[in-house]
């Protein structure tokens, strides 16, 4: 019993530290934001409409993904044809592909250069521009209407079969079955997808850093940016680093109460037996091909033009390479450290206890990157040049970054352990090691996996504090790729954007395959 | 009169094959090993898979298209009701899905009610009540439609042996007095026993014609004792 004791003791302390360690380091750098800065007061009108910006496109971002994302999956819901599986992965991968490569893509379909703008050229019509508030609302559409339609069409097949068949012998009709079934699943899941939604577009960096600009095109991200690496003003940084920070709390805040959707991957398949397949086929293959559509044409031109382009590529690539891998292995290992010290320390106690993890998670989603990074540049200053510690600086902010998501893989799983075999575990008499290694850890694999891939590939695409703390000498992939863009040598640009998909999506398949492998069920 | 006539239904690369006909007012137990397609029959006599060949009648003419237009009424085991809409209401869309009611027919839903001893549980939601109760608004919804036909897809598999016994004496109650047909999918014998004059086994692809029940248990078809083993 006393070694019981002990070990619950050992657990309680283990992952409290981390807890520990993980609200220092949010709260430290904001205390050191709070206190440098000149507060609120500050702020000149020019910052004030980056803030008033901020909301409005999140908002505007959040809700045309959300509401575009209802009638995707909706006919993806009803309507089965080859290659949905495969639209359906596709789906998933906006989330794992670095964000610069996806606006870089995007430009070259809707940006001046790009067909859509020669295509109207042909015509003596004007090309589009997507600098600005048009291209940052773009790009997060991009980025979060396959996400959405995601977390939608799960609510679609979630619902049993046998409910809709049971709408339709009573007689139901189409509009009546939307109001008794799906319209009940709508409710109770668009408020949380919104709301997710809202806060990645709030605290999203590299969208703005690389289409946004100017008076009306500017974060509140981006300001801090501007002030921190253009005109070195920290006061003013610290100052925008603080009111970001108030809005994502206040957002987080109701975020707790509103629970966010998960996505577990299962229960993807169609509806087989609904009535209104043949008739609505025109409109949901519409949609389908449209969002196809919209997700193929910016990724694919990329990849052509970088292929084609790839003997271009500087020299510095390979350093960039280099540099770009180990700052991703180093992340994902410190994130995978936290998240299984946190899962294992709480997975098994109360309610209270997991909200706090649930808790955790969303703070993580609501930190801006940049708003720890100033706080930890205001921190360091005094002590070290804080650029020279670009790197571990880097490696620390993305995997707090990753710790949502690694949390929310994990932790139901871990949980599931717990409740499926304690018993045995019990009536066995195991020791805390054998359960540890002999039972979690290698039922653990497949999620263990997909998190430390995730961790990596969002690593990998990171351009938030690394742009922040740079000195000129220092690259990664996407920072390269953003200069490359900056000095418009595109075809370079895009040969970058190749070698770093590929490495992302080659270190997300090795670790997920990795744990697959050893996956027994 | 159901009537299935060399119906084939084909689901994937599974297909079953029925040719046979069922007297109005008779009960039949629908009895066979998993996935062997006693649920795409029902599916079938439903209208939520069209055959692929052969066609199925009602009173001599055959059944409309649409599932809601069939003369049929139906149970499942989990998700008859709405668990969202109040007693009351899983109860009045059986008269009319869009839940615009009549005075008339609002009475009769409370009646209705009372009949399955529910009257006390009108403002209640599914989730507050006992499985049982639960039973009993399915079936309250199945005697206010009265159709003449009636499905049950192991409505009551998951309740223990009491409570499956009142569920099948309720549904007899309805059964009575609505006249109607009904086949009901079952994997226990002794409930095929109690609910059933006749009975249908389906395997290896083919559904057989309705056999007195009692014949049918003293002297298995073969596909029957291999899935019975040495339980009668």
């Amino acid at each position: 019993m006393a070694g019981g004791v002990i070990a619950l003791v050992i657990r309680i302390i283990g992952g409290g530290a981390v807890l520990v360690v993980l609200l220092a380091f949010s709260f430290s750098t904001v205390l050191a934001v709070a206190l440098h800065g000149d507060g609120l007061g500050a702020l000149g009108s020019y910052d004030w409409q980056a803030v008033r910006f901020t909301i409005w496109q999140a908002l505007a971002s959040a809700g045309l993904s959300v509401s575009i994302a209802v009638p995707v999956a909706r006919a993806l819901a009803r309507q089965d044809f080859k290659g949905r599986s495969l639209l359906i992965t596709l789906l998933g991968a906006p989330f794992i592909l670095p964000v610069i490569v996806g606006v870089l893509g995007l430009l070259a379909v809707f940006g001046r250069a790009g067909w859509i703008s020669q295509g109207l050229d042909l015509f003596g019509l004007d090309r589009l521009s997507i600098y600005g508030p048009a291209g940052i609302i773009l790009a997060h559409v991009f980025f979060n209407l396959p996400l959405a339609t995601r977390f939608i069409l799960q609510g679609w097949t979630s619902i049993p079969a046998d409910r809709f068949r049971v709408a339709d012998s009573l007689g139901a009709q189409p509009w009546t079955q939307f109001q008794l079934i799906e319209w009940p699943m709508l409710r109770a899941l668009l408020p949380g997808a919104f709301l997710l939604i809202f806060l990645l577009c709030l605290t999203s960096f590299a969208v703005a850093l690389a289409v946004g600009g100017g008076p009306r095109g500017t974060t509140i991200e981006l300001a801090i940016y501007q002030s921190f690496r253009l005109d070195f003003d920290l006061g003013r940084a610290s100052s925008l680093a603080l009111i970001q920070f108030v809005i994502c709390g206040t957002v987080a805040a109701l975020a707790i109460l509103i629970p966010l959707p998960r996505n577990d991957g299962h229960g993807l398949d169609f509806i087989h037996t609904r009535q209104d397949v043949q008739s609505n086929r025109i409109i949901d293959f519409g949609f389908i091909g449209i969002t196809a559509a919209f997700l193929i044409f910016p990724l694919a031109s990329i990849v052509i033009r970088g292929a084609i382009h790839l003997p271009e590529l500087p020299n510095a690539v390979f350093a960039a390479a280099w540099t770009s891998l180990w700052i991703a292995l180093i992340s994902t290992s410190l994130c995978i450290g936290m998240a299984l010290s946190l899962a294992l320390s709480f997975a098994r106690t109360g309610q209270t206890t997991q909200k706090l993890v649930e808790v955790v998670g969303i703070l993580g989603l609501a930190t801006s990157p940049l708003v720890v990074g100033t706080g930890l540049f205001l921190m360091i200053f005094p002590f070290a040049q804080p650029m020279s510690l670009a790197v571990p600086v880097t490696a620390m902010v993305n995997a707090m970054m990753a710790l949502p998501f690694a949390l929310r893989v994990l932790f139901p799983a871990i949980r599931d352990t717990y409740v499926d075999y304690i018993h045995l575990r019990d009536s066995l008499m195991m020791s805390s090691g054998t359960w540890l290694w002999k039972i979690i850890l290698p039922r653990l694999s497949k999620p263990l996996g997909l998190a430390a891939g995730l961790a990596a590939a969002l690593s990998m695409g990171d351009l938030g504090v690394i742009a922040l703390f740079a000195d000129p000498d220092l690259q990664t992939l996407p920072l390269m790729l953003y200069r490359l863009m900056g000095a418009y040598r595109m075809d370079q640009a895009a040969a970058v954007a190749v070698v770093l998909v590929a490495q992302s999506l080659a270190l997300f398949w090795i670790f997920d395959r990795g744990g697959r492998r050893h996956a027994t069920s | 009169m159901l009537h299935l006539n060399k119906v084939e239904l084909t689901q994937g690369s599974f297909s079953l094959v029925a040719n046979f006909t069922i007297q109005t007012g008779a009960r039949v137990a629908v009895i066979g090993p998993s996935g062997e397609g006693k649920s795409t029959l029902l599916h079938g006599i439903a209208g939520f898979l069209k055959p692929t060949r052969g066609n199925i009648c009602w009173a001599g003419e055959p059944m409309p298209i649409h599932p809601g237009l069939r003369p049929l009424s139906l149970l499942f085991q989990n998700h008859n009701l709405f668990p969202h809409l109040t007693v009351f209401n899983n109860v009045a869309i059986g008269l009319n899905p869009g839940l615009r009611l009549s005075a008339p027919q609002k009475k009769q839903v409370s009646l209705t009610l009372q009949k399955v001893g529910l009257q006390d549980r009108n403002e209640s939601y599914p989730g507050d009540l006992s499985g049982g109760q639960r039973g009993r608004i399915g079936l309250a919804r199945v005697l206010l439609r009265e159709r003449p036909l009636l499905l049950l897809d192991e409505p009551f598999a998951a309740l223990g042996p009491a409570l499956k016994d009142e569920m099948l004496e309720v549904l007899d109650n309805v059964l009575s007095s609505n006249s109607a047909t009904a086949l009901m999918i079952t994997h226990d014998p002794q409930d095929a026993l109690i609910f059933a004059d006749q009975a249908i086994l389906v395997a290896d692809g083919y559904a057989s014609a309705p056999q007195p029940i009692q014949e049918f248990f003293d002297d298995p078809p073969q596909a029957l004792k291999a899935y019975l083993g040495n339980r009668k």
